[in-house]
């Protein structure tokens, strides 16, 4: 069994277009969620979210990638860009074999099928462009990835509603971690912030129309985002030799099937997943000092989520700090545990904890320690990410402190 | 119009519900009749859609809504409330 360490981060989101940013909004304990500028949004009910605002495409890609890139690649290209950048990796020789790239994404290129929906149903064409199911594909983000840096390893995407991602960092994990690969690209990535996309939700009515509030008495829902992340897993022994910087080790991981409800989530599941995830990296339930949450906002998933982490963790529960970034962010969907996991970076390198933002009234089925409002300085050793999905499909990380 | 609400407000619960018309009562909560939270957010869908109208309803705490959930007769109230306030 290989050690594994992460050598680089990127990302684009609601609150930045690079990692320095989003790290420093999660320590202002900064809010990206606004009014959507979209297309007839006046037909929707929900008319807020974590939209990526200023996105210049042009600034990065020309007009042949353009028209080959639904907006889900996009971000997830220039989210790689920083994380391999930040790594110094170079997959030009003979690495190239021994690397490839795994990502999530729920929805793929859901602006793509929202735009030629409209062109053959609303307006009546009956020819769309020849690129719309490269487009669209769910996998088109780790095929471009693939291209742009020469990994020809395994490749592939991971779809499990809100824990693609984290079920697509697992598997990079378990990839290098076994020797099957030295390298891996991975995280994920969402753009279903368009009519279809939003209207789509709204039909659950779980979506908040003012406010992310995780944990609070008066929350209300959960706020749609955006973006990607993307993360350079590596060998650490490959790491070591070429003296790259090790932001985090990611130490275990574990996933569960709650095999009970398609939306309600199920506490034995959550719980096993996390469970699962410190047997798998060894780890002692008291080690571990802080949680990213799943904390969607919405009244079934946090307190769900809460009673889980009481019962796995039992005294230590009111010891450790748990907190939900969607507060600022948005609920990326499939690329919600990547972002997420820049939290969990953040707390163990810099030692300081992101907070659960949107916090107003104290609910006493989440009676934790969420890290209310504003950042907290913290050394931590051990930290866990969690996501739950819709399916009851559950993937839980645990990284520990590198130095 | 009042019975015309009433009858096809009870006939869409009594169809969420697995029912016969007969056996939905005035007083009965969707709990009684084992309604769940996924059938009571279709159930809202299909009152929508019977009479163009738009329920308030977020399905995060179902008991702090507009839209009073705790009996039949009380969704049938609102129901014909919002059936009123409609712009004719």
């Amino acid at each position: 069994m290989n050690r594994v360490v992460i050598t680089g981060a990127g990302t684009i989101n609601a609150l930045a277009h690079d990692v320095p940013g989003t790290l420093e909004a999660f320590r202002e304990g900064r809010c990206g969620i606004t009014d959507l500028v979209i297309r007839d949004k006046e037909r929707l009910s929900i008319q807020i979210g974590g939209q990526v605002h200023h996105w210049d495409a042009e600034k990065h890609f020309n007009r042949q990638q353009i028209v080959l890139y639904d907006k889900f690649t996009q971000f997830t290209l220039l989210a790689a860009r920083e994380a391999v950048t930040q790594s110094g990796l170079n997959f030009d020789g003979r690495l190239s074999y021994d690397a490839g790239v795994i990502l999530g994404t729920a929805g793929g290129g859901v602006n793509t099928w929202d735009e030629n929906y409209r062109a053959v149903y609303e307006e009546g064409k009956n020819r769309v462009h020849p690129f719309v199911v490269p487009k669209l594909m769910n996998n088109a983000a780790a095929s471009h990835l693939s291209m742009e840096f020469n990994l020809k390893g395994p490749a592939f995407t991971v779809a499990t509603a809100c824990a693609s991602s984290n079920h697509a960092m697992g598997q990079a994990f378990h990839m290098v971690r076994s020797g099957m690969t030295k390298a891996m690209l991975t995280g994920g990535s969402e753009s279903m912030l368009c009519f279809g996309g939003i209207k789509a939700w709204e039909g659950l009515r779980v979506m908040s129309k003012d406010a992310c509030r995780p944990f609070s008495l008066n929350r209300n829902g959960m706020v749609q985002g955006e973006g990607a992340a993307v993360f350079v897993f590596e060998d650490y022994e490959h790491a070591r030799a070429r003296g790259a910087v090790m932001l985090a080790e990611v130490v275990g991981f574990a996933m569960t099937s709650d095999a009970s409800d398609i939306v309600m989530p199920s506490k034995q599941g959550a719980a096993r997943a996390m469970a699962g995830a410190l047997r798998d990296g060894r780890l002692n339930a008291d080690e571990v000092g802080y949680i990213n949450a799943h904390g969607t906002g919405t009244a079934a998933n946090d307190k769900t989520e809460c009673a889980a982490v009481a019962d796995v963790f039992g005294h230590h529960a009111d010891r450790l700090m748990i907190s939900s970034t969607k507060s600022m962010h948005g609920h990326l969907i499939g690329g919600t545990g990547a972002v997420e996991l820049l939290a969990c970076i953040m707390a163990l390198r810099d030692g300081v904890i992101a907070p659960t933002i949107g916090y107003e009234e104290p609910d006493p089925e989440c009676a934790l320690d969420v890290v209310p409002n504003v950042a907290r300085n913290a050394r931590v050793d051990v930290v866990l990410s969690n996501a739950f999905a819709f399916g009851g499909l559950n993937a839980v990380l645990a990284l520990r402190r590198t130095a | 119009m009042a019975q015309d609400v009433k009858d096809r407000v009870m006939a869409i619960i009594a169809e969420q519900a697995v029912l016969d018309v007969e056996d939905v009562k005035l007083d009965s909560t969707l709990e009684d009749l084992g309604i769940d939270s996924l059938g009571l957010v279709e159930s809202i869908f299909a009152i929508e859609e019977a009479f163009d109208i738009s329920v308030p309803f977020n399905a995060n705490d179902p008991g702090d809504n507009d839209f009073d959930i705790s009996s039949v007769a009380s969704i049938i109230a609102a129901v014909e409330g919002l059936v009123a306030a409609k712009p004719a």
